[in-house]
């Protein structure tokens, strides 16, 4: 299955098409690299440009299942790679209370209560122990702190967890990792280092347009051409926060629920607050689009 | 290919992008899996590879450009210049030119019917046509001479000057108009104008490219490596930085605020424990049956990090102050409590500007015209509004504060009040001071930093990002 879907770039970026992704040349390559070096791929960009999503389109691409770890400050291995249930291992202690304990047995308990049945796997660990195909999505990895990235180290150079109980888990098989950033912060070189970059921009007219036709249902060619273009437009003025590719997505699918067929600038000025979530940006924006080019 | 590669990964070093070994090995892989005639592709692997950081990506681009330009019949690997070889579009050429009734090649056509068919490639946005276009107006208007020592952006001035782009502009949008049934609104003339200004600015691209490609093609690929150079976004100098460096430059900004923030807020966190929590060492104590075995703490109070930042605003650091301006912008939002104020003979307090002003422009250009920082002729006089700052505000600064200082410490001879940085350090938490001059010039004419710096717990070069990254990591 997986085969196919990587057999070359071109069938990699129609795979991606047929799961409502149109990927660009750069996203195309890096993706269909990543499979075939099985190496992570760390992506970056403004947000809202679809970095989430390429890893959600990926996974139902090749009909893996996704796992996602959601990072955030104070993320701790306890919360990504595995905790040891220890609730459970008190049970079992107090379960052998009763019997008669002596040394020997001791050693059996201890053996016991640090084996498998005791081990909570959060998702890092899940995706190197899962048997079928999974895509692992690390999530605005940005957000925890330098010295946490260094967990993640050695399950995306040797997709393996160490766990001093019990040894080295190695990976049954290699699952495709996306790691995302909104580059709040650098990265270290380390984590770096060990991943394929992507820089996922805001898209091309040509692009962004396609994406609004593809994802927005019951949309003319002409209004998505009108978007693509006023949104454009907007994201050369000197915003806070420029539009994003889900709000032109939300914003076509509110013209198209009011049934517009052209924008002009009226409609365009009363619905900017979907576009824009800065009062500011909305303020700048009227003038600029009122102002006569 | 091997020799290619490793060529190709010593011109970005040289370039100063920081490519590892394994970083090489992995593009080294990489290119095996893609398909070599797959120009676009080939470029994407090796970027995915090399290039980790998306400021660099306009270098690792400039040199990709240059360094496989001409690499193509040497080593097989592309034709001329990836897509259309020069015959066949001489001969499309001519044919084209026949068509509109003119005669002859792409060499002896008049300026008149370049610009009358690049005219109507923009209009129709044909690609194909606007690349041959591009290459007749540099073979007619650049008068590139083999060998002659001048760079690139001579021969494209003069490509330029002679096709007049902005005449064009306005007939382009003169035909659309005519194209258009009934009148363009407002609106609409902004987004056609928008799309004709973008159809421009390729066929700039196109032609500075073109020019790129002769100029290899004359003096090699090493030596314009070496001219195009350009310093990475990280290294450019406040002082001396364009607009568009500039813009890169205040994006960067915003993540390095944050973690200063973060670094001083840090500090805090691994202080010692707090006085002892009552309540919860009683609660604590009833598990051991009423014996407070178990000492419990109160976390300690986050004192928050006050920023004190005072900046000199003059015209001898005139580029540094835009950008100290910008990064007391982004400093602000970061903290919780920022003072700032800038000076030049006078000081002012700029704080409530910055607080009000949401946006960044409005911000700067107010602190410029009503920041009231001229006392006698508007000429740096660091003594006397040092002076001032410690007589109206030095109440203020307590042990929680941080000061920082920026400016290059050109004090016109004047008497330099260092007293005042030192009683401040004696009160303060901590005082840098940030110099924007290199710091073989520190302390010469009438440079005094010196006498600053020695009660400052800190003097840094900050002359571009990286200096200013490395103060941030410093205070760790």
């Amino acid at each position: 299955m997986g085969d196919t879907m990587f057999g070359d770039l071109a069938s990699t970026r129609d795979g991606l098409r047929d799961v409502g992704y149109l990927a660009d040349d750069g996203i195309a390559s890096v993706v269909y690299l990543a499979e075939k070096l099985g190496k992570p791929v760390l992506v970056e960009g403004p947000a809202g440009t679809g970095k989430t999503e390429l890893a959600k389109s990926v996974a139902a691409m090749t009909d893996a299942r996704l796992i996602r770890l959601q990072c955030y400050e104070g993320l701790d291995e306890a919360k990504a790679l595995y905790e040891w249930n220890y609730k459970k291992q008190l049970l079992r202690i107090q379960a052998d209370r009763g019997s008669d304990a002596n040394n020997e047995e001791w050693v059996d308990i201890q053996d016991d209560i640090f084996n498998d049945e005791f081990l909570l796997t959060r998702p890092l660990l899940e995706a190197i122990t899962a048997e079928e195909k999974v895509v692992l999505l690390i999530d605005e990895v940005d957000r925890v702190e330098v010295e946490t990235e260094a967990l993640l180290l050695e399950i995306l150079s040797e997709y393996q967890v160490s766990i001093p109980e019990l040894g080295t888990i190695v990976a049954s098989q290699i699952p495709l990792v996306f790691l995302t950033s909104n580059n709040t912060r650098e990265l270290s070189e380390a984590l770096k280092r060990r991943c394929l970059f992507l820089h996922i921009d805001y898209p091309q007219l040509e692009r962004e347009k396609e994406i609004v036709l593809a994802k927005v249902e019951g949309i003319s060619n002409n209004l998505a051409e009108q978007i693509a273009r006023i949104v454009r437009s907007i994201r050369q003025i000197e915003l806070k926060k420029s539009p994003s590719v889900s709000e032109t997505l939300d914003w076509a699918r509110t013209l198209v629920l009011l049934g517009v067929e052209s924008i002009d600038v009226e409609l365009a000025k009363e619905s900017l607050n979907i576009l824009l979530k800065y009062q500011s940006d909305i303020d700048k924006t009227t003038k600029e689009l009122t102002v006569e080019a | 290919m091997l020799d290619l590669l490793s060529g190709f990964v010593v011109q970005l070093r040289n370039a100063g992008l920081p490519v590892s070994l394994t970083e090489n090995l992995d593009a080294m892989q990489a290119v095996k899996h893609i398909p070599i005639e797959d120009r676009e592709a080939f470029k994407y692997a090796l970027a995915a590879t090399l290039v980790k950081n998306e400021q660099h990506w306009k270098a690792f681009e400039t040199v990709f450009e240059v360094y496989f330009s001409l690499r193509g019949p040497e080593y097989n690997v592309f034709d001329e210049d990836g897509e259309i070889d020069e015959d066949s579009l001489e001969e499309w050429m001519s044919q084209q030119m026949r068509g509109m009734g003119g005669q002859g090649s792409a060499e002896d056509m008049s300026p008149e019917e370049i610009a009358e068919m690049l005219f109507r490639a923009l209009m129709n946005a044909d690609e194909a046509m606007m690349a041959a276009m591009a290459r007749a107006a540099v073979t007619q208007f650049a008068g590139m001479e083999p060998g002659r020592p001048v760079g690139g952006t001579y021969y494209l001035y003069r490509t330029l000057r002679n096709l007049d782009l902005d005449g064009m502009l306005d007939r382009l949008m003169e035909e659309a108009q005519e194209r258009s049934q009934d009148d363009m609104t407002p609106l609409q003339e902004r987004l056609e104008r928008e799309e004709y200004e973008n159809r421009i600015e390729d066929l700039k691209r196109e032609i500075e490219a073109e020019i790129r490609r002769r100029l290899v093609a004359d003096r090699g690929v090493e030596a314009m490596a070496k001219t195009l150079r350009k310093p990475l976004p990280e290294d450019v100098d406040f002082m001396h930085a364009s607009r568009e460096e500039m813009v890169n430059i205040r994006k960067a900004i915003q993540p390095l605020t944050r973690k200063l923030a973060a670094r001083l807020a840090r500090k805090r966190k691994h202080k010692r424990r707090g006085p002892l929590d009552f309540r919860a060492t009683v609660r604590q104590s009833l598990s051991y049956g009423g014996v407070p075995a178990e000492p419990r703490f109160r976390n300690p109070r986050p004192n928050k990090p006050e920023l004190v930042v005072i900046a000199d605003i003059s015209g001898s650091v005139a580029a540094f102050a835009r950008f100290t301006l910008h990064l007391v912008y982004a400093l602000q939002n970061q903290f919780s409590k920022v003072r700032s104020f800038v000076f030049i003979d006078g000081i002012d307090e700029v704080t409530h500007l910055f607080q009000n002003e949401e946006d960044i422009t409005n911000a700067v250009h107010r602190v410029n015209t009503e920041a009231d920082v001229v006392w006698v002729d508007g000429h740096s006089d660091y003594g006397h509004a040092f002076g001032v700052f410690w007589e109206k505000y030095g109440s203020e600064i307590n042990s929680k504060s941080t000061v920082m200082f920026l400016g290059d410490a050109r004090n016109n001879y004047h008497s330099t009040n260092a007293w005042v940085v030192k009683e401040t350090a004696k009160k303060a938490r901590s005082v840098f001071w940030l110099n924007p001059e290199p710091k073989s010039y520190w302390d010469t004419g009438d440079s005094v930093i010196t006498e600053y710096a020695t009660h400052a717990d800190g003097v840094f070069e900050c002359r571009n990002l990286r200096q200013l990254e490395g103060f941030v990591d410093h205070l760790a």
